[in-house]
């Protein structure tokens, strides 16, 4: 059996573990998923689409407040004698999978973009913010790997009708010491999910200039209805707050549409946009990497370049 | 008074193109030098101000060769105020070696930082497998965290919003980048680093090993940029791309 940890929000089975999922059908059958906490209504169904004969939804106490520890425990407690276990390559996802894999004193694959089939199982995963990629053997079973974020196409396979086991999985007392103990809840400005969720992207790098040199991208970002993106050099300046930051150690974005502004293309800012559809780059610097790598680009300073794209929109806009 | 240990990595310092070595088991990083993990740049910073805030000491350890006590010579510069080093050739060891070689020597400690996950080999690991190796609690990818009154208490990022946990001592806590700003080394606290004795032990058992077979660079992404123009007078053709690609309106 093959079980992945689905995650999900109030629209069902999140992005990020959709492509888990079609990883997780191509290596074999039967599938299973496993839900912790909330399960919208028609997620059951639409893990059927991707071929879940079972999903296994964890409920209780135990659960019902995240913890790493706890809700490994109920995965675990689903995995049975599961071959493989899949999770999504989130923060989340990572997390649950490192303390199963700890449980069960097996090795774990992060950041898997392809896997094989066969004995002992081969994978390919992302390593060096996915500028390198790594084979990589894990002997024991369960195999346990997490598949990076936007590097497997969504695609349900041959839906089968799947069925939904509740169960409440018995957690130790120790695994529920680290635990969140309240949420605070911060407005849309402060938070990474617009910026992950937008179909267009516009970025901004050290071309900015300074903590002011903001306002052209901003109104861009607003006119095309998309987010504002930054490179780490800008949040490590402090011009711009940490969440906005698009890379390694920031956001994975996979916009229709990134608009990469004064942004130089180092691996660190390529490793969290290299999924976008199409790159449009406004860069001084015609040997940028950035440019080089872009679908389209524009050669010229930011502060005079962007301006200028905003005032035509508005002035077709009338 | 708390006792730290913050674990950190030397790490190749990528920026554009990644050379592999003729092995292809690691980076080439001869020609653009090594760094200590983003995340772990935090760590460092969060554990000297732990340190300081409850009279207590931060320790920095790596797992590596002795080229790492270069940056066990920076987290030093940074505050801490002792070194150790597990003397190991760290391309043979995966996450759950790392983790049991930690584990063997920070019992003694009331908190153990490390990063989330290191810039190169990106495991997502080695934090948790030593807390299970220790028995402590864990908390994951904290973009701050604070110790007073026995406990540990630490906000991360979460779908939900911004997530608290308090975990009694003693713990162990991943730091992701975004929380603190590190500070950067004065004179004095070079001159200071540079008397400290690391100090060296060596592994409790050989390595089981990382599972890698080898490393490979992707593909090439044939690419031809279409240029669109230059300087402002380009708005036009790039607002007519927008419109094509359905954006724009």
């Amino acid at each position: 059996m093959i079980l992945a940890f689905v995650e999900t929000d109030a629209s069902g089975a999140t992005e990020v573990s959709r492509e888990a999922l079609t990883l997780a059908a191509r290596m074999g059958a039967p599938l299973h998923a496993v839900v912790v906490g909330a399960l919208p209504d028609g997620v059951v169904e639409q893990l059927g689409r991707y071929g879940v004969e079972v999903v296994h939804h964890a409920v209780g106490d135990a659960v019902a407040a995240f913890g790493g520890a706890a809700w490994a425990a109920a995965v675990q407690d689903a995995a049975g004698d599961a071959g493989v276990v899949v999770a999504p390559g989130t923060p989340r996802g990572m997390e649950v999978a490192a303390h199963l894999a700890a449980r069960l004193d097996v090795p774990m694959a992060a950041n898997v973009v392809a896997a094989g089939a066969g004995d002992p199982l081969r994978v390919t995963r992302q390593v060096v913010g996915g500028s390198v990629l790594e084979e990589m053997e894990l002997p024991a079973r369960p195999a346990v790997l997490t598949v990076a974020g936007h590097a497997v196409e969504d695609e349900p396979g041959d839906g089968v009708t799947a069925t939904l086991r509740t169960f409440t999985p018995q957690v130790a007392d120790a695994d529920l010491v680290a635990r969140v103990v309240s949420v605070e809840p911060v407005d849309d400005a402060g938070r990474s999910d617009a910026l992950t969720s937008a179909r267009v992207v516009v970025g901004a790098g050290r071309g900015a200039g300074s903590a002011a040199g903001f306002d052209a991208t901003v109104e861009l970002a607003e006119l095309l209805g998309g987010a504002l993106g930054v490179s780490r050099v800008v949040t490590s300046l402090g011009w711009r707050p940490h969440h906005e930051q698009i890379g390694q150690t920031g956001s994975r974005i996979s916009p229709d549409v990134y608009i990469p502004c004064g942004i130089s293309g180092a691996i660190q800012h390529w490793a969290g946009c290299a999924s976008s559809r199409t790159i449009l780059a406004i860069n001084s610097d015609e040997a940028a990497p950035m440019v080089t790598k872009a679908t389209y680009a524009v050669i010229g300073d930011m502060h005079e370049v962007v301006p200028a794209i905003n005032a035509e929109i508005r002035r077709r806009r009338g | 008074m708390a006792d730290v240990l913050v674990c950190i990595k030397r790490v190749p310092e990528v920026a554009g193109e990644v050379a592999l070595t003729d092995d292809a088991q690691g980076v080439d990083a001869r020609h653009v030098g090594y760094t200590i993990s983003a995340h772990e740049s935090c760590a460092v910073e969060l554990a000297v101000r732990i340190a300081t805030g409850t009279g207590g000491a931060a320790t920095v350890l790596t797992l590596g060769t002795d080229d790492a006590v270069e940056q066990l010579r920076t987290a030093l510069s940074l505050g801490c105020s002792r070194a150790v080093l597990i003397e190991a050739d760290p391309s043979g060891f995966g996450p759950a070696d790392v983790a049991r070689e930690i584990a063997a020597v920070a019992r003694e400690h009331d908190v153990v930082l490390l990063g989330n996950d290191a810039a190169d080999t990106g495991d997502f690991q080695v934090g948790i497998r030593l807390a299970y190796a220790l028995g402590r609690p864990v908390v994951n990818g904290a973009r701050t965290v604070e110790v007073a009154d026995g406990a540990v208490t630490a906000q991360v990022d979460g779908p939900d919003g911004i997530e608290n946990y308090a975990v009694p001592l003693p713990a162990v806590v991943t730091v992701l980048e975004g929380g603190v700003e590190p500070r950067y080394p004065t004179i004095t606290g070079r001159m200071k680093a540079k008397k400290v004795r690391v100090e060296t032990v060596t592994p409790q058992r050989g390595p089981d090993g990382p599972g890698r077979v080898r490393l490979l660079l992707p593909p090439a992404r044939p690419n031809v940029v279409e240029v669109l123009g230059e300087g402002p007078d380009a708005a036009k053709s790039v607002v007519d791309l927008l419109e094509k690609l359905g954006v724009a309106r």
